[in-house]
């Protein structure tokens, strides 16, 4: 086991907490850059769609996982994000100004939306954001003219020009590094982010309401600030998933997929930015692990369409009940066994005996 | 008269989303949890509702109360295994679960071959007659919906404001731990609510199979008795009631004036009028908190 000595209290933000730290994501950073030599045209569509559901899945988390206020209507805004970058590459906008506008307004979007949450708790503000979601996705079907309708929308190979230099990002390995890029750059910007201030009145709030606004947090200010950089995170996304999946369609952003998103951050694990993109590495691979499995399964099980529903339920059902720190707890405790290895004992992740409270009277 | 006929036809369909609403209520009052497998047990109740009914060929008036009393014990079985281990911890994770078992109910019901993917009609012996009464044409299954309802609604209001046991129900709610203290047997209480629950929800897909059919995504409709339990404030039993018949009848009112595509809306744009102005409801308890 490694032992920190601290001698400042600075210390204690520190991004990296020792020098193996550095080396670890300093490889997997090394790796994820090598990554589009090294494995095929398939893999690295995953790796990207990886990518992608993890800067959205950072957003979610930033929102249910810190700041404890939870959204059904998430594809919403990856929905702005995808069709405002959409309708502004097909203007010819380049690059960097146009996803800084899909962001933009997915956070405008959201700090609408994060208005109710400033009146509503809990389960209230759930059925407030799965109403948004369900009018963002009608407007979606309905505003043909922009949109294309429920007939969807084509979307243009990423173009980048930037001075006289110019570059279609229109091979699978030079989209991957974009999102590469944006990735690395939100993951740093919502780790700032929560060791700074703001992130800290994130968490505060997330613990307990009456006590952040006993300590002078402005619960009004931060609730509506944490919708909007959720919603700008998710507007990332949806702006990379467009130019990903080259068509779009308002059925892409239901309901389902909204939910879809609230399981994988549950997945991944509640209230770590691990847990993100390990979610993400779940949900998009899922999919194949279930394939490689019918293999082994009787055709009547294996070729019934519901199976990926039934899997992905029974998983969620799993991690809440028996692993409520997700995959990140799983690995958490790994580590913890290997580190502490003789001296482990099964109780130290235990969860306290609770009892519920009147939400209503919080 | 259209308008008249327009506004029937939002009365039953409000009834059936006041008929869900009231799962979600009476799970929110005992438990103070919202199940999202409510539309998922109703989809479950309409199944096997078809089993007995087409499968085993059984006679109405022993297959509907055999539907529902095993629904019960379903329910019971669920909170006992599922919902019971994570007593006590915050709502997300039972929001989680619930959608968690829908997902393996709907998953479940897909995968048995050659049921699971087919929209089937339920063989009820009033199925598709209608009923002139002046100038409307009534659906004998929308009145029989509207009745069942009511019924429902007025017993289990008996329930909670009369008997021990509704009454205990919401103690338990309120604070766990001081009920358990007064001797108030939270965890029986739990299951006896999930189980009544899943009964509720049985009762509305047998009733929803005759105009809706059965299939596997039946159960996506509880999505829309949401905005009903809210408008009617989410702890309310005739609330749950008359949200489902506001929400009903706007969304009739919609399809018929407003141009296509409103009519989906609605629902969602009146619960976010409802929670800007009055976030508890039309009949939701109005509680502070005294420090």
């Amino acid at each position: 086991m490694r032992f920190v000595f601290k001698t400042s209290y600075d210390q204690d933000i520190d991004l990296f907490k020792h020098g193996g730290q550095r080396f670890w994501y300093g490889l997997l950073l090394l790796a994820l850059l090598a990554a589009p030599w090294g494995v095929d045209d398939y893999w690295l569509a995953q790796l990207t769609f990886i990518l992608i559901y993890g800067i959205v899945g950072l957003g979610l988390m930033l929102l249910a996982g810190f700041t404890g206020l939870f959204s059904m209507g998430h594809a919403a805004f990856l929905g702005v994000g995808a069709y405002t970058q959409a309708v502004l590459a097909a203007q010819g906008w380049p690059f960097p100004l146009s996803i800084a506008m899909a962001a933009l307004l997915s956070a405008a979007v959201g700090a609408v939306v994060g208005l109710p949450a400033l009146r509503v708790k809990g389960i209230y503000l759930g059925i407030a954001t799965l109403s948004f979601g369900f009018i963002v996705e009608e407007v979606l079907a309905r505003w043909e003219s922009v949109t294309g309708g429920n007939a969807g929308k084509m979307v243009g190979a990423l173009q980048l020009e930037l001075g006289g230099w110019r570059w279609a990002a229109d091979t699978d390995a030079s989209f991957y590094f974009v999102c590469l890029l944006l990735a690395v750059a939100c993951t740093l910007g919502v780790l700032n982010l929560l060791r700074s201030p703001t992130g800290r009145a994130f968490v505060a709030i997330r613990d307990s309401e009456i006590s952040a606004q006993s300590m002078g947090i402005h619960l009004a200010y931060y609730k509506t600030l944490s919708f909007a950089i959720s919603a700008a995170l998710a507007g990332v996304g949806g702006a990379l998933y467009a130019h990903k999946i080259r068509f779009l369609s308002p059925d892409q952003f239901n309901i389902l997929q909204s939910i879809d998103l609230l399981l994988m951050i549950v997945i991944g694990g509640v209230g770590s930015v691990h847990g993100a993109f390990l979610g993400a590495i779940f949900l998009i691979t899922m999919p194949q692990l279930i394939a490689l499995l019918k293999d082994g399964l009787p055709a009547a099980i294996g070729e019934a369409p519901g199976l990926q529903a039934a899997v992905y339920g029974l998983v969620l059902i799993g991690f809440v009940l028996f692993e409520p720190l997700g995959l990140y707890g799983r690995w958490l405790k790994a580590r913890t066994w290997l580190q502490l290895f003789p001296f482990y004992r099964r109780g130290l992740f235990k969860r306290q005996k609770a009892f519920q409270k009147s939400d209503r009277l919080k | 008269m259209q308008v008249l006929q327009v506004l029937v036809g939002g009365v039953a369909q409000g009834c059936i989303y006041g008929l869900i609403a009231l799962g979600f209520v009476l799970i929110y009052k005992a438990t103070e949890t919202v199940s999202f497998a409510q539309g998922d047990l109703m989809m479950l109740g309409a199944f096997l509702g078809l089993a007995l009914l087409s499968g085993l060929g059984l006679p109405a008036w022993a297959a509907v109360p055999a539907v529902i009393a095993a629904m019960a014990l379903f329910g019971l079985a669920l909170e006992r295994l599922v919902i019971s281990p994570i007593l006590g911890q915050p709502a997300f994770s039972i929001v989680m679960l619930t959608l968690g078992l829908g997902y393996v109910a709907r998953g479940a019901i897909t995968m048995i071959p050659g049921i699971g993917t087919e929209t089937h009609a339920l063989e009820l012996p009033y199925r598709g007659e209608l009923l002139q009464l002046g100038g409307l044409v009534l659906a004998v299954e929308q009145l029989v919906i509207i009745a069942v309802t009511a019924l429902l609604c007025a017993g289990l209001y008996l329930l909670f404001k009369r008997s021990k046991v509704g009454i205990a129900m919401q103690a338990a709610s309120q604070n766990q731990i001081a009920a358990y203290y007064m001797g108030i047997p939270v965890r029986r209480l739990n299951s006896l609510v999930w189980g009544l629950a899943s009964a509720v929800a049985a009762i509305a897909g047998l009733l929803l199979a005759p105009i809706t059919f059965v299939h596997a995504n039946m159960g996506l409709i509880g999505l829309k008795a949401f905005p009903a339990a809210v408008v009617g404030g989410f702890g309310s039993l005739p609330g749950a009631i008359v949200g489902g018949l506001v929400i009903g009848v706007v969304e009739a009112l919609a399809g018929f004036y407003l141009p296509e595509g409103f009519k989906d809306v609605t629902p969602y744009a009146v619960v976010l009028l409802m929670l800007m102005a009055r976030p508890n409801g039309l009949f939701g308890d109005q509680l502070r908190k005294k420090v």
